[in-house]
């Protein structure tokens, strides 16, 4: 009897272990989206005037989300992101791949630069889109600077198309009476 | 328009079915009870006999699926005489094995060094009726052979009318394409061909893989992503016919539905005409700031109303919303009512479908109603 | 045979031999019981490598997984019982009906008749254990492995959505976002290990230790049908796993490669070809074993000789060839060249000729045997109704211009339930009435057993019969819902009402079980009197199958064995011996020590498993896992070779002077 206890207990605890991890596979349709409230006093830069305050950062749930994060692409290119960051290369619009963050790259930063816009081009999408797809564009974003968990971000695209596939590039012909140089 | 001539055809469908699970339920029961299955045949043809409807294999309105039907019949009768025949051996068998023995039981004396004269005879038989299997197998193959090149030979006709399809997750965009751009119609769900002309449609997916098929008309074919297929068919007498995504697609591949409503060459040209025009323009203040909602707000990121400055290319085109009997790819009726939910809670209506959950103040929401039920 | 000739000799065997005495039977009796004893508690448990055991550990692993499998149909049936019914919803209609069919593919299907093959074939071509007894309790593992993999996957929400053939692009990387699918490639990649490992051991078994006099044309249908079956799970599975493996190396991060991407060069048909070059043997390796459960049980309960031996045989070897030509007519709606559809077309309906033999075959038999009408047989005859309207719905499936109307609607359900329902599900129940009493001892009951054949059929009719309507009235497969504009309702209702039938019918299949283990009639050695060998030892049987190798004198070994019929004597009573048999004659050629028991089967599927599952979130599962499966190895073969130099390969001395060296009892020497 204790054996069998014993391995009940064990399995179960493996089974809670495995839980934790089930929040990436949810596919919520209509759940409600997180909280948008504090945004407009989103910090941008670590310098502020006076004593340090300690600013709790704002936790997307979506980042845990592989789901949320394959919609949150999907509007990267609906919502036409692409035209300018490209797929997170940066074109016009600046690399969102790398390091480096003009307006910060917390996620509440990154939500406050697609609802209120910045200069130079980035247009506000303010009331354009309901604030729980924000927050997908927005764990989006991130993954692609590798800041959200590693088995649930987005895997490559299928349409992606960097050069013409191999097997359709014609071959190149050696040109027949070519000119010599003497 | 369309949706009174569908409700008729429902109540009517809706009674057959009635009658038609009767029928099931009898020809069932007549099979338990005498486990026999003669009875089984007639019945079942006059079961099938029932399929009739908008959305059915076995009611050809064109000339592909009336040759696909005569093919199905051909194949079920001899099908249904082979099972028959098959089912009364095996009937005669239990008889006879009943009549000459006496039940046998384990301890029978099994027959190790059978009666070779009968077992030759039976060979022969059997030989026999593979050599019959072998010719009902040629006639089967050389009829589809040529019911598929029948099938295929309108292909070739002149003058087309040319629809392009591309399958989105979940929806059909359809436009119709024409010499002079400015007259192209881009339509969703909903497709107008005229009777007696052969449509030509350009079958394109830009997602997954998905199917396109009208029972009624012909069968089906996948739009794979990257291969660019074609498919002729021609409507030969006027109605609304179902059709549906016959792919696996995702979570809303039962709801990927679209109707093709085959109608004179006279109403095609007037229904054409009328969806050239450009949008609409809003009369009253309720329609005008119903527009204004429409511009501002999430509608106009993905969706186009032409003769505004709406122009997403994402979701379907809204210019003649008004005129389409059916919304969210062919799940619910076009009215007021279902419009305004599937407008503020489309993930409950379709879960998952790429139309976001939108909140808007009770104005807002009527204002906008009032102006996309002016768009016909 | 000349029966005359061998009497005499015999005879003087016999009296020569001074092994065959009572005591001295009785004292190799306990020896072998010493030898074979099978190992208790965990430990012994897991390291078990008995066939017997292991195949009935694969049985009840799948009829656990048939259970689970069918709850899922339930639950899918009756959120399909009323129109725009709310009761799933799409998310976990999609899991459910992946679920549902991957399990009735791979964890049931295939391995319950692989299971049936390896706990009866040792018995009936008469041999001690199968070839590789280690590798045998590995593929086992590797299959729970699987199966645990995909329901801890359902359970944690992490069930794969995208149908049992997981088509891209709507199963790659893009469309299908978290690991759900990558849970379903890698239980497909494990399943498909255990197939593979299951297959091996019977082809060996069969080919290399086969009884003596047990020739080629005289071995069971049944084993024959395994031997069809093992060469097509050797042929089709690796195309299987390929396609998985490039499954799953286009969705993981860090790989990302392109086989299926259009817009890099990759190719999704690629894909649909390569899953259905395995998908239509698929077919035939769950039916052709029931075929040869079919024409073991008309042997047995029509009281005569297999009717058309040659014939059956022939048509179940046609059938493997022919069902490698087929795959196609899967894609007849894909953009593929008119031509090449007819060749599948003709293909297609070829593999119709030889199932009509091996039917025709069987009804001659019906016709002119003596019935002794019990359960099995009630079950095959009701095969035949069934199994045939799935045939016949199939060839209206082979043709090009019909199938684009039945295509991937619930025609294509119905037909697909029907043959494999049909086809494979009512001759296996007939089985498990026939082999009951071997496997335990005691019969079950008939009179339950009736009740869930009659339950089985009306259920099963009730449930598929109209779905052939509702797929010619448009109702597309894997919906979740449907509006009631569509007037699929009624039909639909009526399905799920059978559905529930069926239910009731499986569990008083389970109770008949349950009940009878402990109060069923008991058995004895041959309660069917029938006529394969594994009848010839008792019920259950022992841990050896046979204390003497029995030396087989025809197709029918215990009906046409003679009453002086001679054994093998002098295998190794101390060790796990085998008698090693020519390919074509089954003469005898050498003793062979077959594999003790060993926990290392189970630690190498611990880390193949590992491999697999630890691969999806990581890569470093690859490194870490080959190390631990090389240690397992290590552990496996060495232990292996120590019991090998214990031991050496005796020829056994064939007789100059009989031609027939079968047919003469062996004496090794020692």
């Amino acid at each position: 009897m204790k054996r069998i206890s014993k391995i009940l207990i064990l399995s179960l605890s493996a089974f809670t272990f495995l839980f934790v991890s089930c929040e990436r596979e949810e596919r919520g349709f209509r759940v409600e989206p997180p909280s948008a409230g504090r945004i407009e006093s989103k910090q941008l830069t670590p310098l502020q005037a006076g004593v340090p305050t300690a600013n709790p950062p704002v936790h997307n749930e979506y980042e845990e989300n592989a789901y949320a994060m394959a919609e949150g692409k999907r509007l990267f290119s609906y919502m036409n992101c692409v035209g300018c960051h490209a797929h997170g290369g940066g074109a016009i619009g600046p690399p969102l791949m790398d390091a480096k963050w003009i307006y910060g790259g917390q996620p509440e930063q990154v939500f406050a630069t697609i609802v209120e816009g910045r200069p130079n081009g980035m247009p506000s999408f303010r009331g354009k889109l309901p604030d729980y797809q924000i927050w997908q564009l927005a764990a989006y974003v991130r993954s692609m600077s590798g800041q959200v968990p590693f088995d649930a971000a987005p895997a490559r695209n299928d349409d992606m198309k960097a050069k013409p596939p191999e097997n359709s590039i014609e071959e190149a012909k050696p040109i027949k009476n070519m000119p010599r140089i003497p | 328009m369309n949706t009174d001539k569908l409700k008729q055809d429902r109540q009517e469908e809706q009674d057959k079915r009635k009658i038609l699970s009767v029928c099931i339920c009898v020809h069932l029961w007549t099979k338990k009870m005498v486990f026999n299955n003669r009875l089984f045949f007639v019945l079942l043809s006059f079961v099938l006999s029932g399929c009739r409807g908008s959305q059915s294999a076995l009611d050809s309105a064109g000339v592909q699926s009336a040759r696909l039907e005569n093919l199905w019949w051909l194949f079920f009768f001899v099908c249904g005489a082979i099972y028959l025949i098959v089912m009364a051996v095996l009937l005669a068998a239990f008889f006879r094995s009943r009549r000459e023995q006496k039940r046998a039981n384990s301890e029978t004396q099994p027959d190790v060094m059978p009666n070779p004269e009968r077992e030759k005879r039976l060979g022969n038989i059997v030989k026999g009726a593979v050599a019959v299997t072998i010719i009902v197998l040629f006639v089967f193959m050389i009829a589809s052979f040529r019911t598929g090149r029948a099938v295929n030979s309108l292909r070739e006709a002149e003058q087309p009318l040319v629809i392009k399809v591309t399958g989105h997750q979940w929806w059909w965009e359809i436009e119709y394409q024409d010499r002079i751009p400015s007259n192209n119609i881009s339509m969703a769900n909903e497709i107008h061909i005229p009777v007696g002309r052969p449509v030509k449609f350009e079958l394109q997916s830009t997602d997954v893989i998905h199917s396109f098929w009208v029972p009624n008309l012909h069968g089906k074919k996948d739009l794979i992503p990257g291969y660019k297929t074609t498919f002729v068919f021609q409507a030969d007498k006027p109605g609304t016919f179902w059709g549906q995504c016959a792919e696996f697609c995702g979570h809303q591949h039962a709801k990927m539905r679209f109707i093709v409503v085959a109608e004179s060459p006279e109403d095609f040209n007037n229904w054409v005409v009328a969806q050239r025009q450009s949008s609409v323009q809003p009369a009253t203040n309720l329609q005008k700031r119903g527009q204004e909602v429409f511009l501002t707000t999430t509608c106009a990121q993905c969706h186009t109303i032409q003769g505004t400055p709406a122009y997403g290319r994402v979701g379907p085109n809204l210019t003649h919303i008004a005129s389409r009997s059916y919304i969210a790819a062919g799940s619910l009726p076009n009215t007021k009512g279902h419009l305004g939910g599937w407008i503020s809670d489309p993930q409950k209506i379709k879960p998952g479908v790429r139309m976001p959950m939108n909140s808007y103040s009770s104005e807002d929401l009527q204002a906008l109603l009032e102006y996309l039920q002016t768009l016909k | 045979m000349a029966e005359n000739e061998q009497k005499p000799k015999e005879e003087k065997d016999e009296k020569q031999s001074p092994i065959l005495t009572p005591e001295t039977i009785e004292h190799e009796r306990r020896e072998l019981e010493k030898t074979w004893f099978e190992p208790r508690g965990v430990i012994g448990w897991l390291s078990n490598t008995n066939h017997k055991t292991i195949g009935l550990r694969i049985i009840c692993t799948a009829f656990v997984f048939f259970g689970l499998g069918g709850i899922l149909a339930l639950l899918m049936r009756i959120q399909l019982a009323f129109p725009e019914n709310n009761f799933l919803g799409p998310d976990l209609y999609n899991q459910f009906f992946t679920t549902h069919g991957s399990t009735m593919m791979f964890l049931f299907a295939v391995p319950v008749m692989e299971g049936m093959g390896i706990y009866l074939v040792p018995l009936m071509v008469g041999t001690r254990n199968v070839a590789f007894p280690r590798l045998n309790a590995f593929g086992y593992f590797v299959y729970l492995i699987g199966g645990i993999l995909l329901y801890a996957g359902l359970i944690l929400n992490i069930g794969p959505d995208t149908g049992w053939f997981s088509y891209v692009p709507l199963a790659g990387p893009e469309f299908s976002p978290g690991k759900r699918v990558d849970v379903w490639s890698q239980m497909i990649t494990l399943t498909e290990i255990a197939a593979l490992v299951g297959a091996v051991e019977i082809l060996t078994t069969v080919f290399k230790q086969r009884a003596p006099g047990m020739s080629l044309n005289r071995i069971p249908l049944f084993v024959w049908a395994m031997v069809v079956t093992s060469f097509m799970v050797i042929f089709a599975m690796p195309a299987v796993m390929t396609s998985s493996s490039m499954l799953s190396m286009d969705r993981l991060t860090n790989v990302s490669t392109h086989f299926f991407n259009q817009a890099e060069g990759g190719d999704p048909i690629l894909y649909q070809h390569l899953f259905w070059f395995f998908g239509h043997p698929e077919v035939y390796i769950i039916f052709i074993p029931a075929t040869g459960f079919i024409s073991m049980i008309l042997v047995t309960f029509t009281r005569r000789k297999t009717f058309g031996y040659t014939a059956l045989v022939l048509s179940m070897i046609a059938t493997g060839f022919i069902g490698f030509g087929v795959w196609v007519h899967h894609m007849f709606t894909t953009p593929l060249p008119q031509l090449g559809q007819g060749i599948f077309t003709a293909a297609s309906m070829m593999i119709v000729i030889p199932n009509g033999v091996q039917i025709f075959c069987w009804l001659a038999m019906l016709w002119s045997g003596k019935w002794n009408l019990k359960t099995p047989l009630v079950f095959v005859l009701g095969f035949f109704a069934i199994f045939i309207i799935g045939g016949l719905t199939g060839v209206m499936l082979a043709s090009v211009p019909l199938d684009l109307q039945l295509h991937d609607t619930f025609f294509v359900v119905a037909h697909l339930h029907y043959v494999l329902i049909g086809g494979a599900v009512f001759p296996l129940f007939g089985a498990i009435y026939y082999w009951f009493p071997k496997w335990t001892g005691r019969m079950l009951s008939e009179k339950a057993g009736i009740i869930n054949f009659w339950l089985l059929f009306i259920g099963f009719n009730l449930v598929f019969f109209p779905m052939h309507i509702l797929g010619l009235n448009g109702m597309t497969r894997r919906v979740y819902t449907y509006i009631p504009e569509t007037g699929w309702g009624e039909l639909n209702f009526l399905a799920t009402v059978g559905a529930f039938i069926i239910g009731v019918s499986v569990l008083s299949f389970i109770g008949n079980v349950l009940y009878s283990l402990k109060n069923g009639l008991v058995a004895g050695d041959n309660p069917w009197g029938a006529d394969t060998l594994e009848w010839a030892t008792s019920s259950p049987p022992p841990a050896y199958n046979f204390q003497y190798i029995p030396i087989v004198q025809g197709r029918h070994a215990i009906w046409e064995r003679t009453e002086d019929a001679p054994v093998i004597t002098g295998l190794n009573v101390k060790k796990r011996e085998a008698l090693a048999t020519t390919i074509h004659d089954a003469a005898p050629e050498h003793k062979y020590e077959l594999q003790s028991d060993s926990i290392y089967p189970f630690l190498l599927a611990l880390a193949t498993g590992g491999t697999f599952i630890g691969v999806i979130f990581h890569p470093i599962a690859i490194p870490i896992g080959g190390v631990l499966s090389v240690l397992a190895l290590f552990g496996w073969f060495w232990s292996n070779s120590l019991a090998h130099i214990r031991s050496t390969h005796e020829e056994v001395e064939k007789d100059p002077q009989n031609p027939e060296p079968s047919l003469k009892p062996v004496e090794a020497k020692i």
